[in-house]
């Protein structure tokens, strides 16, 4: 290929991303530096008050008292995330080790039959939990008559529930690349030595499924600590997680510099976990080089 | 060998599967079945009707949502896909060149950002620039976001082939324009469909960026979608739901079929 066409073909997409993610990104970063506009958005002046907002609050006269409120927030929406990626190891497990032990028509089909919902819009998929768990919902019902107190709808479990749904794709697919390389003779091996079942499980597949659950936690964490739809609709909005926090700062409450502020706190979350990530990466291959 | 004895299978693991299939339909399957419930309350079967595809039908700042959402679709699928395939090539063919790497972690780069933290930065961006068209604001960010999903088939179908038949045309004297045009893009082709079909079904999809750049004219049908939601529970909102559920299974198994099958033919 001409030296030519190697530059001009990467130009548009470079042009693309840099005005419209990277400066986008930098100026995030100036906004939440920036002082809060009188009447919503910003004016260009050097503070670090957004950042102090998060841990203080000005009290009757201007002192500053700390005041966990955001912090709570920040920390609920970590645990969220964390739970919802332990719970979508736990249920991918069986499940992508029952689709890799069949036959290679089934076996892609309920693969294909895994992704197909992720393309259903993420509204639409929400709202049908909005449905099913309100208290006339099949889960709302089921819920009382367990014995669940109140309604199931507008808890953190309802929010759960709908997370894990949105996300479970996300790690179904990559435990299933994972264990689909396991060679069966390993579990006649362990069943020869005389382990049990569970006992190959836990010390044979559980860790040849690794790196497919390690990828799958990266890839259902990062979106699941930006969420936004469900704790809106299914936490009612009295769920607050650093999502909907942006999303109110920057819409009903007018602060865009205290949102970008959040916003920025939320990428450094993430950028930490890929760069954790990256570096355990390496440092595997470095150690089977 | 008996089935139980069979150390390969795990007792309850086949459960777990077949309530983890239903589960994951669940949703699907309710609001389609209440979405032709004649009951005016959205969770009570009384009975058998269309009336709630009419009344969508009927509903004209619906029908204008649509419209919305399909312009913004297409425009922004036809940049993402012209510029996934442009990078693309360049990145299957040279992949040692300089900037290689980083070149295609850029690309993917709105994979890896909270969609949240992607759409108020575009809003300050906008708002910064003065640019107030709302159409305008929906395609440029749609095109960004939809840009990774384009890529990510268009460079599995390049990565697959071999430059053989490409060289081939150009030893007969094609110039690399009309090699690309007459060779190596056909041979693409349901890379580049199944990318441009996905890109398509994520923009129609969207709500939160688009909800956080939408002014008043332009309102996408995911938008309007949760208006509804907010105003009333009304079961119209089942019918619109199935309307796009099938669209992005259509588009979607449409798009993992022509992939899975384009790589099936390739030695």
């Amino acid at each position: 290929m001409r030296r030519g066409f190697r530059f001009w073909g990467l130009v548009p997409a470079w042009v693309l991303m840099a005005v419209t993610l990277l400066a986008p990104l930098v100026i995030v970063a100036l906004v939440s530096v920036a002082k809060r506009g009188a009447y919503g958005g910003f004016e260009w002046d050097f503070t670090l008050a957004p950042y102090r907002d998060i841990l203080f609050t000005a009290g009757w006269s201007d002192e500053l008292e700390f005041d966990p409120k955001y912090v709570l927030i920040i920390g609920r929406t970590v645990l969220l995330a964390l739970i919802t990626t332990a719970i979508c190891m736990a249920l991918a497990l069986p499940v992508a080790y029952v689709i890799a032990t069949r036959g290679p028509r089934a076996k892609a089909l309920l693969i294909y039959l895994v992704t197909l919902p992720f393309w259903v819009s993420m509204i639409v998929r929400v709202y049908a939990w909005l449905i099913i768990l309100g208290n006339d919902g099949f889960g709302g019902r089921l819920w009382q008559f367990l014995g669940g107190e109140g309604s199931l709808l507008f808890t953190p479990t309802a929010m759960l529930i709908g997370m894990v749904y949105s996300y479970i794709p996300l790690m179904v697919l990559p435990v299933f690349a994972a264990i689909e390389k396991l060679d069966p003779a390993l579990l006649e091996a362990g069943a020869d030595l005389y382990a049990s079942r569970w006992t190959t499980a836990r010390r044979v597949i559980v860790p040849l499924a690794w790196p497919g659950l390690a990828a799958g936690a990266i890839l259902v964490f990062v979106p699941a600590l930006g969420t936004v739809l469900e704790p809106m609709l299914l936490g009612g909005g009295k769920q607050i997680t650093m999502g909907t926090l942006i999303q109110t700062q920057f819409g009903s409450a007018r602060n865009w510099p205290f949102g970008a502020a959040i916003a920025l706190v939320l990428m450094a979350l993430v950028m930490g976990v890929l760069i954790v990530n990256a570096l355990r990466a390496g440092h595997k291959r470095e150690a089977e080089a | 060998m008996k089935k139980s004895h069979d150390i390969r299978r795990y007792p309850g693991f086949g459960t777990v599967t077949v309530l983890f299939f239903l589960w994951l339909y669940a949703p699907i399957a309710v609001v389609i079945w209440l979405s032709f419930n004649e009951n005016r309350i959205v969770s009570v079967w009384t009975g058998f009707s269309l009336k709630w595809y009419r009344a969508a039908l009927d509903n004209g700042p619906l029908l204008d949502a649509v419209r919305t959402s399909l312009i913004v679709a297409v425009v922004a699928t036809a940049i993402a896909t012209t510029v996934a395939l442009m990078a693309a090539m360049v990145l299957s063919r040279n992949p040692t060149m300089r900037g290689a790497k980083l070149s295609e972690t850029v690309v993917n780069l709105p994979l890896l950002l909270p969609e949240i933290v992607l759409a108020v930065a575009t809003l300050i961006l906008f708002s910064q620039l003065g640019l107030a068209d709302g159409m305008t604001r929906l395609i440029v960010a749609h095109s960004t976001f939809c840009t990774p999903f384009a890529f990510l088939p268009i460079r599995a179908r390049l990565q697959g082939m071999s430059t053989d038949y490409e060289e081939a045309a150009q030893d007969l004297y094609a110039k690399p324009l009309t090699a690309f045009r007459r060779v190596t893009l056909p041979l693409i082709l349901p890379g580049v469909f199944s990318g441009a079909m996905l890109s398509f079904v994520i923009s129609m999809d969207d709500f939160i960026t688009s909800n956080m750049l939408a002014t008043g004219g332009t309102t996408t049908l995911p938008v309007y979608f949760f208006s509804l939601i907010k105003k009333s529970a009304s079961p119209e909102l089942n019918a619109i739901s199935t309307l796009l559920i099938v669209l992005s299974l259509v588009l979607a198994s449409a798009a993992l079929v022509l992939s899975m099958r384009a790589m099936r033919r390739d030695p």
